[in-house]
């Protein structure tokens, strides 16, 4: 099938390295599906929290970590179907407008776990315009190699909550799965961020 | 006299509760209030009660505890949320208006109503069922309790009954 976003320069794999790697102390919220496995390629860590399920509840689970840990910068990363799935919490996060959220959507205009079929975004839904009228102070776009700097430096360190809409290119990427025991990934993620004492360890573990 | 809203509210205060997440519903409307005015508590309006286990799973993942206020018919729009929060056990302590029960006025109530029970029941939560006023602030503490300290999905559904019939007027 053709389809122009297989031309788009921006690949996904190297955003997401980059996004770990300029950001290594954040706490991330990986959502359902490519961004999931885009993460873990670029190197699975405590404080990412990979979503196996939950679709459309990636940013809102942000918002309720960005609310409970103001002083960590939190990036959601996920994808443009996921993205649609819960549009409303655009405007939710931005009502409530934590400062050190960022939402990060890699926009391959393909549902790319269910057989690359069309999102609305490639009939030309505009998720920064969304996220711009739901109210988000900061929204950056990037459709190219050059304009991604700039857009990566305000997922690192703009105001939030900042929104960043990156058209990445449609491109198979083999498969990296992080675990997928959601109470052991919860588990690990509060302690590596709370202590052994919030999984129930003792201090001398 | 304190109302059951306000023992509710001293209840989830108990709990540590510091997020407290809503769609409104008429029976809500005191508790809401209460959370939106005090200054330790992050309310958190929704525009659909699905982001509301996936708000207090961010929560918790933080180190703070939440609550979801809700209404029944808004039970229908958690379910596939709810597998997340039953897969991971995120605890959950939900406090759910009911309608569709007694009194109701509007019969497109009576199908969530009679669903929203058993549809979390289906997804793994605990039902508690509130009918007197007395037990408002205990029965919170208790489903507050079971939640945070087991990593379980909890819900207080509050009769119609306790809460008086919406007539709009009539």
């Amino acid at each position: 099938m053709t389809n122009r976003a297989n031309t788009f320069e921006i690949r996904r794999r190297q955003v997401a390295q980059r996004l770990l790697d300029e950001n290594p102390d954040a706490l991330v919220i990986a959502g359902l599906g490519a961004t999931v496995w885009d993460l873990t390629a670029a190197g699975d860590r405590p404080s990412t929290f990979p979503l196996w399920g939950a679709m459309g509840g990636a940013a809102a689970m942000g918002l309720g970590l960005a609310l409970a840990q103001p002083d960590k910068r939190v990036i959601v990363v996920t994808g443009d179907g996921e993205q649609l799935m819960g549009l409303g919490a655009l405007a939710t996060i931005a009502v409530k407008r934590p400062a050190n959220l960022a939402v990060v959507v890699f926009d391959n205009e393909s549902y790319g776990e269910t057989g690359m079929q069309a999102t609305h975004t490639a009939a030309g839904v505009d998720l920064a315009g969304v996220a711009r009228a739901a109210g988000f102070p900061n929204v950056v776009s990037a459709s190219t190699e050059d304009a991604l700097d700039a857009a990566l430096a305000t997922v690192s360190t703009g105001k939030g909550p900042v929104f960043a809409w990156l058209k990445v290119r449609a491109e198979p990427s083999p498969f990296a799965l992080p675990p997928k025991d959601g109470t052991w990934l919860k588990d690990r993620f509060r302690r590596h961020l709370l202590g052994p004492g919030a999984v129930g360890e003792t201090e001398q573990g | 006299m304190t109302e059951w809203p306000d023992r509710i509210f001293q209840a989830l205060q108990g709990a540590d509760v510091r997020q407290i997440a809503d769609v409104p519903d008429a029976g809500h409307k005191r508790l809401i209030e209460r959370a939106r005015a005090d200054k330790d508590i992050h309310a958190v309006s929704l525009t659909t009660e699905m982001e509301g286990p996936a708000v207090l799973a961010g929560a918790w993942l933080g180190g703070q505890r939440g609550a979801l206020l809700m209404q029944s018919s808004g039970v229908g729009n958690c379910p596939n949320m709810l597998s997340t929060t039953q897969t991971c056990r995120f605890p959950l302590l939900m406090l759910v208006t009911m309608r569709g029960e007694f009194g109701e006025f509007n019969p497109w109530q009576l199908s969530m109503g009679q669903a929203a029970g058993p549809m979390l029941e289906m997804m793994g939560t605990r039902i508690f069922r509130l009918e007197d006023a007395d037990d408002a602030g205990p029965m919170t503490a208790a489903a507050a309790s079971m939640a945070f300290e087991g990593n379980m999905s909890v819900a207080v559904l509050i009769a119609q009954r306790l809460i008086g019939t919406k007539n709009f007027g009539k």
